[in-house]
């Protein structure tokens, strides 16, 4: 089956709707009420008599072909084509803390550089005794790191400042990712080049077709920035980087330049496009914010959300979803389901690292009524995520970017959810 | 045993005297190269809005237009309107505060050189780093035209490029959350009996704009 997209989402659709046919009531442990017993047990099935695949059958081993709808999604309207745009991770469907390397969105402006690591090279210029100019086999024989950390493009959720858009959390939330990179801090490179007196700020550019660039300030570049060579223990997929990648943490995705080639250290930002006419945002007073680098506390339910409706019926439930902040760990995620009459501590799960994203459960009995839920995250600067409303209150509904706010998801009784807002 | 370790640190340290000899040459670790001077001048291509990384050269409006419509309009439309989903380069005068702002060089940008830096780096788009320096200035020179901001006898140059002032230059402020919001989203939360009631005052479904809706 895999490949097919039309025939997997005719299959999902099939069984979605047989799924909430018998959402309703009858609670059902795997068709065990049919005389004989469950046939899943009775009958002899297929992969219980033959034998499967042989080792090395696939040497980069891919997920079951029952996984297939379980993939990166992409808004037609949302941009004019594909080369310069953004595909969302399907949140929905995954678990723990760790964004699996094919699934984590991409968002590229002149489409994946198709690079030759062997040509590619980082060049350090500007304000340093020494411009210099590694390979990737120099870059590697520097002290190596391994530290997990969450990605947010700034433009996430930044089609719902008006209102809500997109039945999915896939899509109002899903341009985000969270992955263990193996790199070099970028002070050892910077200091092998010698800053000059007056360094106060960088500017990264790719090697892409865009050449995007951004200016970071010289104080975040050696507290913790990276130069990434690896994900989740291998290369760098292309459309992240391949094969290097600076890594700002708990800042917006555009400063996270992808096919690094080259860091210029100035006395000042150097303003480009990608920091004046974009990632910049709008107030309600005609002003406009700009280097607002660091990402706010966020959380969202991935499941249930509209793409994950409950589909076993009242009983016991389980809430789960996700949550970070550009500020450092998660202290604590509530959860309510009456809309935020009431709200209760959600229970934590997985390593908590700094500027990673955090995973929250909440365990409950469903009476099959219909429910509000949100989650509201609190980090360990004491900051709690704001409503929607209270955003705006602040910043009017031009922003674009940076939209934190409080997510909403309206289940009914069938267990299906729809994105909403509320009072 | 003891004598063998002598002698590998005898080697160990003529192998270090010999590796370091060009000592000020060579950061701490001795990694990478320097950078020629060709080598620069290919990838330090960015600009400031001091005018810093410009080159020398010129271009006026008249030869900005002719390059425009055979390079820009098709996306960017002929008078800089924009066309579907691509971005507008003038116009949107005074809609900042509007329900649906348009922001274009004239009404937004704060700063020419990016317009310079930008076109230069990555128009036209799909053929990035085409232009000429002078075609760049006479490009950019256009840009100022469309958006009311010179006349048609206008030339722009090294010189006098960083001295134009984009209307909205301070319309900019620095990012001030620390002040506006981190202390306002900072109270400890509600837990309780939050409010009296609550409505749903806005649905995603009403819009049917989600990709693959049909599937739940």
């Amino acid at each position: 089956m895999s490949g097919s997209d039309g025939k997997t989402g005719a299959t999902r659709r099939g069984f979605l709707k047989g799924a909430l046919a018998a959402g309703a009531g009858a609670v059902s442990a795997g068709g065990a009420e049919a005389a004989g017993g469950d046939p899943a047990i009775t009958e002899l099935q297929p992969w219980m008599r033959e034998f499967g695949p042989g080792v090395d059958a696939s040497p980069y081993g891919v997920p079951s072909e029952h996984e297939s709808h379980v993939r990166r999604r992409y808004v037609e309207w949302l941009r004019p084509d594909t080369i310069s745009a953004v595909n969302f991770t399907p949140i929905h469907q995954l678990d723990g803390i760790i964004t699996p390397n094919g699934l984590c969105f991409e968002r590229h402006h002149s489409g994946v550089a198709q690079i030759d690591p062997a040509r590619h090279r980082l060049m350090i210029n500007g304000l340093v005794e020494r411009p210099l100019v590694f390979t990737m086999e120099d870059l590697k024989r520097f002290p190596r790191e391994n530290r997990i950390y969450f990605l947010e493009c700034a433009a996430n959720s930044g089609m719902e400042w008006r209102g809500p858009q997109l039945n999915g959390c896939q899509f109002t939330h899903g341009m985000i990712h969270n992955l263990m990179y193996t790199g070099i801090p970028l002070s050892h490179v910077l200091n092998e080049a010698g800053l000059k007196p007056g360094a106060k700020w960088l500017l990264a550019e790719g090697a892409d077709a865009a050449a995007m660039t951004r200016s970071i300030p010289l104080e975040k570049a050696l507290d913790d920035c990276m130069l990434a060579f690896a994900m989740n223990g291998e290369a760098l997929r292309p459309e992240q980087g391949y094969p290097l990648r600076l890594v700002v943490p708990g800042w917006e995705g555009n400063m996270w330049i992808k096919w690094l080639r080259r860091i210029e250290v100035g006395d000042r930002p150097w303003h480009q496009r990608e920091e004046t006419s974009k990632y910049t945002d709008l107030l309600g007073d005609g002003r406009t914010r700009r280097f607002t680098f660091e990402m706010d506390a966020k959380s969202v339910i991935t499941s249930p959300s509209p793409q994950a409706p409950i589909t076993h019926g009242p009983g016991p439930t389980v809430i789960t979803g996700i949550a970070w902040s550009g500020r450092g760990t998660i202290a604590r995620v509530d959860v309510t389901l009456d809309g935020g009459i009431n709200w209760q501590p959600a229970r934590l799960s997985g390593p908590s690292f700094d500027k990673s994203m955090h995973r929250f459960y909440f365990e409950f009995d469903w009476d099959g009524r219909p429910m509000l839920l949100q989650s509201r995250a609190i980090d360990s600067t004491g900051y709690v995520q704001p409503t929607k409303d209270a955003l705006r209150a602040v910043r009017g509904v031009s922003s674009g970017y940076h939209n934190n706010g409080i997510q909403t998801w309206a289940i009914d009784s069938d267990g299906r959810a729809e994105n909403v807002e509320i009072t | 045993m003891s004598r063998l370790h002598d002698v590998a640190w005898l080697f160990s340290c003529i192998f270090l005297l010999t590796a370091a000899a060009p000592a000020q040459e060579a950061g701490p670790l001795g990694l990478g190269r320097p950078a020629t001077p060709d080598e620069l001048a290919a990838w330090d291509i960015d600009v400031r809005p001091d005018g810093k990384g410009l080159p020398e050269g010129r271009g006026d409006v008249l030869t900005g237009e002719e390059l425009y419509t055979e390079l820009c309009a098709a996306c960017h439309g002929d008078f800089g309107e924009g066309s579907g989903r691509l971005p507008a380069l003038a116009g949107g005068e005074g809609t900042l505060t509007d329900e649906f702002p348009v922001k274009t060089v004239g009404s937004f940008w704060p700063y020419l050189s990016t317009v310079w830096d930008y076109v230069h780096r990555t128009m036209p788009y799909g053929n990035s780093q085409s232009l000429s320096d002078d075609e760049v200035y006479a490009l950019t020179a256009y840009i100022l035209y469309l958006n009311d901001l010179v006349d048609e006898d206008f030339e722009l140059s090294r010189e006098n490029l960083p001295a134009i002032r984009l209307p909205n230059e301070g319309g900019f402020i620095m990012d001030d959350r620390a002040e506006t919001e981190l202390p306002a989203f900072s109270a400890e939360p509600c837990m309780e009996n939050c409010k009296d009631r609550v409505e749903i005052t806005a649905r995603a479904g009403a819009l049917d704009v989600t990709p693959g809706a049909e599937e739940q």
